[in-house]
């Protein structure tokens, strides 16, 4: 079980026959993408190197504070790359919500996560904090920018909506309420839609890297079941409280749309 | 009721100074543009304004809860948006958005009848014609029984004789019950017909203000 086959260069380097594929495929199709498939699997490629490298200094050097960047390294990296991606339609008010909304749910599912069901000791270590803080923050990201985007849409498509509801006497909160609800059920459907098909259409990244590295199916299972309710949890409370918050953006104090 | 002072929004209306009494029928009459439905618009708190003080029964807007205060002017569009569901829905959404008990089938048809909507509760809203959408609209905010109603061209997808009907009703059911109608229109004739007070708008100014009775 625990005999693993380790890659060589060459046999890595085989592995770009997939990529040397898709760009014949492309070429042919006369479809124009192939800077991009170079430049992302050269990109990966080097990220890939790079982290493994500060993973390996990291899991050797265990402490407190490298932990601590890592996972702030990932938070600024995960709310710039949401920042950056809806720059033009953001207020300046929507975008602290975005920050504090990411900070708030990711980092208080990855220590409950850490603390309370996986239990680990010392509190920092790298092996469990790195990728379990990763999956957190990675998916929480993919929902929040899909909540960021339908939040946006919804108050601009349904402002008139809105507006009767407001007319009628309805507070801020019952007004954008539909838009609220549609945007958190959209936003929670990949992680919900991931769940049903997990184990049966595909085993996940986790899970196969875990099984490869030797880990007994069943251990590898108990820690996938676990870490696919902390990715729905911190998914579901990241977009939850930025919706919360980031409809009231779309108000003033005397309760009338910006 | 309501008192205007050195009220301005940005370059769209300049009033300084405006009154609108209590339990009348006051008629806001201009031609497009001319800010009548801003003077509504201020008048439920769905603006501020940018100069100037608004004071309704003595108490500064700016004091008052935004919320409390449309629940007590309600307001009727000019497009009123037709919300997805049946008529029942469309009738009862303003009692819901109040957290308020929704009346019973026999109370809500009676509405219909008061606006000659002779639709069933459960047929899909969606289905109406323009003139009835507006018609389910009105009967939405009479619904409220709210202590002022602001309604915006009421009128402007209905024929003569429906008009007539609507605003006979309207101003019937304001005396009746000492309910308060700030009402913008087209009509010089409606207005004359109907207000106590006709307030003639151009421009962004209130330019005269007349008592048709008197």
């Amino acid at each position: 079980m625990n005999d693993i086959i380790d890659l060589s260069i060459l046999q890595i380097g085989m592995a770009y026959i997939f990529v040397l594929m898709v760009l014949v495929v492309v070429r042919v199709r006369g479809i124009r993408r192939e800077a991009e498939i170079v430049i992302s699997s050269v990109r990966m490629t080097l990220q890939l190197i790079l982290v493994g490298y500060v993973l390996v200094y990291v899991f050797d050097h265990p402490g407190p504070l490298s932990t601590g960047i890592i996972i702030a390294l990932m938070e600024v990296f995960a709310i710039c790359t949401v920042l950056w991606k809806f720059r033009a339609k953001l207020t300046n008010p929507l975008r602290r919500v975005i920050v504090f909304s990411m900070c708030l749910g990711t980092l208080s599912c990855i220590f409950y996560f850490l603390l309370v069901v996986v239990r680990i000791s010392p509190w920092y270590d790298p092996r469990y904090v790195v990728p379990i803080a990763g999956m957190l923050i990675g998916n929480s990201m993919t929902g929040i920018s899909l909540g960021v985007q339908l939040l946006i849409e919804g108050m601009t498509t349904q402002k008139s909506i809105v507006e009767e509801a407001l007319v009628l006497g309805a507070t801020p909160g019952a007004a954008t309420r539909e838009i609220i609800n549609s945007t958190f059920d959209a936003a929670i459907l990949p992680t919900i839609n991931s769940m049903i098909g997990m184990g049966i259409v595909f085993l996940p990244g986790m899970m196969t890297g875990q099984i490869l590295s030797g880990i007994v199916p069943t251990t590898a299972i108990a820690y996938q079941i676990a870490i696919m309710l902390g990715i729905l949890g911190a998914v579901s409370l990241t977009v939850i409280i930025m919706l919360q918050l980031g409809c009231r953006t779309f108000f003033n104090h005397q309760d009338q749309l910006r | 009721m309501f008192e205007f002072m050195d009220v301005g929004y940005g370059s769209m209306l300049s009033v300084p100074d405006l009154r609108i009494g209590d339990e009348q029928i006051t008629s806001l009459v201009g031609v497009s543009g001319s800010g009548k439905t801003t003077v509504l618009r201020l008048l439920n708190k769905m603006i501020s304004p940018t100069r100037g003080k608004i004071f309704f029964q003595g108490v500064c807007l700016e004091q008052i809860n935004p919320v409390q205060h449309r629940r007590n002017v309600v307001m009727l569009s000019q497009v009123p948006v037709i919300f997805k569901g049946t008529i029942r829905d469309n009738l009862c959404v303003g009692l819901r958005f109040q957290e308020r008990k929704a009346p019973e089938d026999t109370a809500l048809n009676r509405i219909l009848k008061d606006v000659r909507l002779a639709k069933s509760l459960d047929l899909n809203a969606a289905r109406l014609s323009g003139g009835e959408r507006q018609r389910l609209a009105l009967a939405r905010v009479l619904l409220l029984d709210a202590r002022v109603y602001l309604l915006d061209e009421p009128s402007s997808a209905l024929d003569d004789d429906t008009e007539e009907f609507i605003f006979d009703m309207l101003t019937s059911h304001a005396r009746q019950t000492g309910k308060t109608i700030v009402m913008v229109t087209h009509s010089r004739i409606i207005a004359r017909r109907y207000a106590d007070v006709r307030i003639e708008m151009a421009d962004g100014k209130c330019v005269q203000r007349a008592c048709p009775h008197e």
